[in-house]
């Protein structure tokens, strides 16, 4: 049984993405990797990638499967041994609060693009790697995932308990 | 000539009540009973990421915030289910959990071009303030999708006019780690409590609150 890594583009779309994960250039790259399944995420992606499982020289081939939105997907990702996820911090920190190594690539022809400070933050404190859609075949070759380290959770609670005294409730 | 001096004399003696106003406001200490009086919360729900950052910290906010109004875009179905099933899991408590959820137009899609945005702002203004003046909550909670810049001066408005005391909580989204959102800039001098989430941020926004990461 091969490796799963999962792709998501949370609620926006990124055509670019789902495109470039499922050509058979990525999907070759994955065999040689150990992956076997590859499960995309597209939101409101126009394109849809076909389920058909690749072709691939000598090794297992990796078979295909998408679907567009859940309420969660925390499933997919803890069944995932790799998450290739866009820019949005909602994505990323269900990847990192799950404790799975990301790829996170940056979406280049969003307005404004402030999406990239958060990808960048991470990636320079050593809890994520990114790249822009166009290496992405060449980071998930070249890249070493055992220098990650885990990133510790926020604490909503202490906005709560800020709450509670600036109201007055004791 | 004294009509004139009469204005004047009017012009500040208005301008003292004001102040006097705001100061004794600020100056008021008082304490609150969970049980018997609860505190009604607004909170904005953008899409995606806003709305999982939101309910992070709806999740942790004590049963004596009730009920919980949920505003969300029209064309976010996503978020709606999310609101649910946060609330849901809530269960267990033995009073029965009040929220609601109210939807209002898109400030802006993502992608939308800014000229357009000003346009549909103003929509998104035009069903927000009804909304706010007639729920009168008594915190707003938001974290920086465009819809959350109506509701925060609509909430403003309620203060400004001693309609209702309204606490507005501004948390700054978790990805942004070095420059403000347009909300936050716009917001960042009025609000009540403003947090950011890196110390990047907090250095350049000084009036800013900062203790780490607060959504998980």
């Amino acid at each position: 049984m091969g490796k799963t890594i999962f792709v998501t583009v949370g609620t926006t779309q990124f055509d670019s993405l789902i495109k470039k994960i499922t050509s058979e250039e990525a999907l070759e790259t994955l065999a040689a990797l150990g992956y076997s399944q590859l499960t995309a995420q597209i939101g409101r992606g126009e394109y849809e990638p076909s389920e058909s499982t690749s072709r691939t020289n000598g090794h297992p081939a990796v078979s295909v499967s998408w679907f567009r939105l859940k309420a969660s997907i925390e499933d997919d990702i803890a069944a995932s041994d790799l998450v290739v996820s866009h820019a949005g911090a909602g994505s990323v920190m269900d990847c990192l609060g799950l404790g799975k190594p990301v790829l996170v690539v940056v979406n280049e022809e969003l307005m404004g693009n402030h999406q990239t400070e958060l990808a960048h933050k991470l990636a320079k404190d050593g809890h994520l790697h990114f790249c822009g859609v166009k290496d992405l075949v060449v980071s998930l070759k070249s890249l070493d995932w055992s220098c990650l380290t885990p990133f510790p959770p926020g604490e909503p609670a202490k906005v709560a308990r800020f709450l509670d005294s600036a109201l007055g409730f004791v | 000539m004294t009509l004139d001096y009469f204005f004047v004399l009017i012009f500040f003696l208005s301008l003292i009540f004001l102040i006097l106003r705001l100061w004794t406001r600020n100056s008021k200490k008082y304490t609150r009973s969970k049980d018997k009086d609860p505190a009604s919360v607004l909170m904005v729900a953008g899409s995606g990421g806003h709305t999982r950052e939101i309910l992070s910290l709806a999740t942790t906010l004590g049963k004596h915030y009730s009920p919980r109004y949920y505003i969300v875009a029209e064309t976010d179905s996503v978020s709606e289910a999310k609101i649910h099933y946060c609330e849901k899991q809530r269960g267990g408590d033995d009073v029965p959990q009040e929220y609601q959820i109210f939807t209002i137009p898109r400030s802006r899609e993502v992608k939308q071009s800014y000229l357009t945005s000003i346009l549909t702002t103003c929509r998104a203004s035009l069903s927000s303030f009804p909304l706010v003046f007639k729920l009168q909550p008594d915190v707003i909670l938001c974290n920086g999708p465009g819809t959350c810049i109506p509701i925060c001066f609509a909430g403003l408005l309620l203060k400004w006019f001693s309609v209702k005391d309204t606490y507005i909580v501004y948390v700054e989204s978790f990805c942004r780690v070095t420059s403000m959102s347009l909300s936050g800039k716009l917001l960042y001098r009025f609000v009540d409590a403003f947090f950011v989430q890196w110390p990047e941020l907090a250095e350049k926004y000084p009036g800013a609150k900062y203790m780490g990461p607060v959504v998980s």
